[in-house]
């Protein structure tokens, strides 16, 4: 049988070789592009902020069409998440659409844990994500894509700082979710007072180390916008869907009586910067920072917690394996255990209860003896009663009949009147 | 560096070729559709009436501009296997493929006379460029297969080599913290270069093309094909196809991974053209004026890349200008999977797995899912 030798030659530093002529794998970005375009987009946006700050007017506006959904009330008892998925179609790009809504988000009393559902949610979306990786039979290019690739922070316009839930909040997120913060109805905040909030922000936040989502400066062709976008964070924007006449052309705007703030307009708000940025500019780059980093970050943190580790790279997969034979061995015990305490336990409630009813049986005898000797007595009382009776009874008898026995002496003795033995003969008779 | 020959544009073939040519049209309407993808035409947001270019357009369609962007900026990996016996002018198709001296062979010619003793596999790598593109060009040679007198299991240390590749991916990939781009040497593409006898498959060519066709894409071709007339080239090419079917070898484009009824469409057409009759050189001689790559000889000049005397051109655009993509899709979603299952399987010695479509049947699941 022949054996093989295997050479890499010029292993890592392939050589550069000229063409002479064309060979044409310039078409290879077209044949990649052409695939994605047959299978499809996904993207997922995730916004939170409080109740009433526009997220989803602004999302309206963003993506030019009317998503369902009535605003939210003020008196949610928690913070909840409501996602809805649209497909939308451009030219020939279909693009899965999934919003995420924060629900209730600052309108609790108390908000140490407003932030839980929504770093849960993210959570999940990774977690099905990383289960489906690590199937043995996966289907991953065909895989629905649920994790968050954006979360836009709305930021109230206070015009003075940022709140502490919101810092709160934005510290937990950054290392989950790329978060583009952008401050909502920012046509409340006067252009002097907004270049004031936005510097304000900005050093809050790099005060407390929360990382915001930077736009990528490494491609040539859109590092200089991407760079002068960055200095406009956080976007104060304005979302509105209605449509008002200015000159001779209909725009979306909002009217007030003293004007109109025109939402396309860049000198009203940073609507178009925000759209540039987020859809048009870099949708793919936070998808791959999304997939890059912090799907990274969340599986080995994961693998890390379940006890899994590298070692060296020819035993892998058999480490790998016997960490999980392990594993299922340790679950396996740990289900015995369980079953075996349940099982006690079982065993230990019937005993108790045995023990109860017969506690309770044996009372019941005592019960019935008590009052089997209750009535006993009673009997035996009522029987020494009639005996007593029957003595008298008997006593006035013998005394009765002692007495006729002395009166029938009398008469024999006296030879009285009939009338009398007549009569005592009567009253005899009574007797 | 840039090609230099401006020559040939990339829908060269519609110049000087027969007019009812597959090709033309898979291009066409490829690049028909890549123009559509400007930016300024027509939107139509789910529910929204067109009201006009500026005010309806979102700007979701940019994401395809995104997307190419970054490719051009990676760039990308191709690896293809050579495999035939020697003398059939592998190296020479390579070199002419990529029209660049890649292949070893053609550097240091003391190397003809030896004959391996024993199968080797030598793989090579080269960065090539074209407008801006930039590709990571592997190709794997394997000098002594089919040579010996004895060729029992010759295809083993092939195919050893490619589940090593396969091997070295899963590893890279179920590491805890692994690299933002896994490098792909997983072979793509295999070339089998049968010898133009003009009767049928030999043993060994049936041998290896149904061991292999199950762990990556093989692209038969005849070898030399200028020793064939035409007719000789389709009863030959006939012979092939029966002999495939008989033996239930399933070669690239497979049939059962056609996705929708366009795919399906040309990819028929290619499987009637399968294999292709090839001719490679790298010397180029005057013929009617133009500078061409061809064999000169006493009775005539074999151009090859005249679809008339021979099929190169088809080939290099199903590898290259068509389905390059699609053929890096196949071996990671399926070859690459299926190595994957029965890797993670085999060493997983619990009885009660369920190997059907929906659960996963691995411990592991459970074990995930309860430990959270």
């Amino acid at each position: 049988m022949a054996a093989t030798e295997i050479a890499r030659q010029a292993g890592e530093g392939a050589r550069a070789v000229p063409l002479s002529g064309h060979v044409g794998f310039d078409s290879m970005p077209d044949q990649l592009v052409n695939k994605s375009v047959n299978h499809g987009f996904c993207f997922n946006i995730l916004c939170v902020g409080e109740t009433g700050l526009g997220k989803s007017t602004l999302m309206d506006t963003l993506f030019n069409t009317k998503f369902e959904g009535d605003p939210t009330q003020h008196n949610q008892p928690g913070v909840q998440l409501k996602s809805n998925t649209y497909e939308l179609q451009e030219s020939n790009v279909r693009l899965k659409l999934t919003i995420v809504n924060s629900v209730g988000f600052g309108d609790q009393i108390n908000k140490e844990d407003s932030y839980k559902p929504i770093v849960e949610f993210i959570d999940t979306q990774f977690e099905a994500y990383l289960q489906e990786e690590l199937k043995i039979k996966r289907t991953l290019h065909s895989y629905h894509d649920t994790r968050v690739h954006a979360c836009l922070y709305f930021i109230s316009p206070t015009g003075h700082s940022l709140k502490s839930l919101d810092l709160v909040t934005m510290k937990k997120l950054d290392s989950k979710v790329n978060i583009i913060p952008i401050i909502a109805k920012s046509d409340a905040i006067s252009k002097s007072e907004l270049a004031k909030f936005k510097i304000k922000i900005t050093s809050e936040l790099v005060s407390n180390g929360v990382q915001i989502y930077q736009f990528p400066t490494d491609d040539e062709t859109v590092a200089e916008i991407n760079s002068t976008m960055n200095g406009h964070l956080p976007f104060a924007v304005v979302g509105s869907t209605e449509e008002v006449k200015i000159g001779n052309k209909m725009v979306k705007a909002r009217q007030y009586p003293w004007g109109t703030v025109q939402v396309e307009n860049e000198n009203h708000c940073d609507f178009v910067k925000l759209r540039e940025m987020l859809i048009r500019v870099n949708m793919e780059d936070l998808r791959e920072q999304t997939h890059t980093r912090h799907y990274e970050l969340y599986r080995r943190c994961k693998l890390e917690e379940m006890g899994f580790k590298d070692t060296d790279p020819d035993s892998k997969p058999f480490s790998l394996q016997e960490t999980y034979e392990a594993k299922r061995n340790e679950f396996m015990g740990e289900l015995q255990k369980k079953e075996e305490e349940m099982r006690q336990m079982f065993v230990q409630r019937v005993k108790e209860k045995e023990a109860e009813l017969k506690e309770a049986e044996k009372e019941l005898h005592e019960k019935f003896d008590r009052l089997k000797k209750l009535h006993q007595d009673e009997k035996k009382k009522l029987e020494d009663k009639k005996k007593s009776l029957d003595d008298e009874l008997n006593i006035f008898k013998q005394k009765k009949t002692a007495a006729e026995l002395l009166q029938s002496q009398a008469q024999q003795a006296g030879g009285s009147t009939t009338l009398k033995r007549d009569k005592e003969r009567k009253n005899s008779g009574f007797l | 560096m840039q090609a230099t020959d401006q020559r040939e544009p990339y829908m060269e073939l519609q110049e000087g070729s027969d007019s009812e040519l597959w090709q033309s049209e898979v291009i066409t309407s490829f690049y028909g559709n890549m123009a559509d993808t400007a930016k300024t035409t027509h939107p139509q947001p789910a529910g929204r009436p067109e009201k006009g270019a500026e005010f309806g357009y979102v700007g979701i369609d940019a994401i395809l501009e995104q997307m190419r962007r970054k490719a051009m900026k990676q760039g990308f990996e191709l690896n293809i296997m050579v495999v035939g016996q020697s003398g059939l002018g592998k190296s020479t198709l390579i070199n002419t493929l990529f029209k660049s001296k890649v292949s070893r062979r053609s550097v240091m010619p003391s190397d003809e006379e030896r004959i391996p003793k024993t199968i080797e596999i030598k793989s090579v790598s080269h960065d090539i460029e074209e407008k801006g593109v930039r590709m990571k060009l592997t190709v794997i040679d394997t000098p002594g297969f089919g040579d010996q007198i004895n060729n029992e299991n010759c295809w083993q240390p092939i195919m050893k080599f490619i589940n090593e590749q396969y091997e070295q991916y899963l590893q890279e990939e179920i590491n805890i913290s692994r690299k933002k781009r896994i490098p792909d040497s997983r072979v793509h593409c295999c070339i089998y270069f049968i010898p133009p006898t003009g009767h049928c498959l030999r043993p060994i060519d049936i041998e290896f093309m149904r061991h292999l066709s199950k762990v990556v894409n093989i692209v038969p071709v005849i070898a030399k094909a200028d020793t064939l007339t035409l007719e000789e080239r389709d009863f030959f090419k006939q012979k092939i196809r029966e002999d495939l079917r008989v033996n239930e070898i399933e070669v690239y484009p497979q049939k059962e991974f056609d996705e929708d009824s366009e795919d399906r469409m040309i990819n028929d057409k290619i499987r009637e053209m399968i294999p292709f009759a090839v001719v490679g050189s790298d010397q180029e001689y005057q013929v009617n004026g133009k500078r061409l790559l061809g064999r000169k000889t006493r009775w005539g000049t074999v151009e090859v890349e005249n679809t008339a005397h021979c099929e190169f051109a088809y080939l290099r655009d199903l590898l290259i200008r068509t389905h390059m993509q699609n053929l890096k899709d196949i071996t990671s979603s399926i070859h690459y999977e299926v190595y994957r299952v029965r890797r993670l399987n085999e060493n997983n010695t619990h009885p009660s797995d369920q190997p059907n479509g929906h659960s996963n049947g691995v411990p592991t699941h459970e074990v995930l899912s309860h430990e959270m």
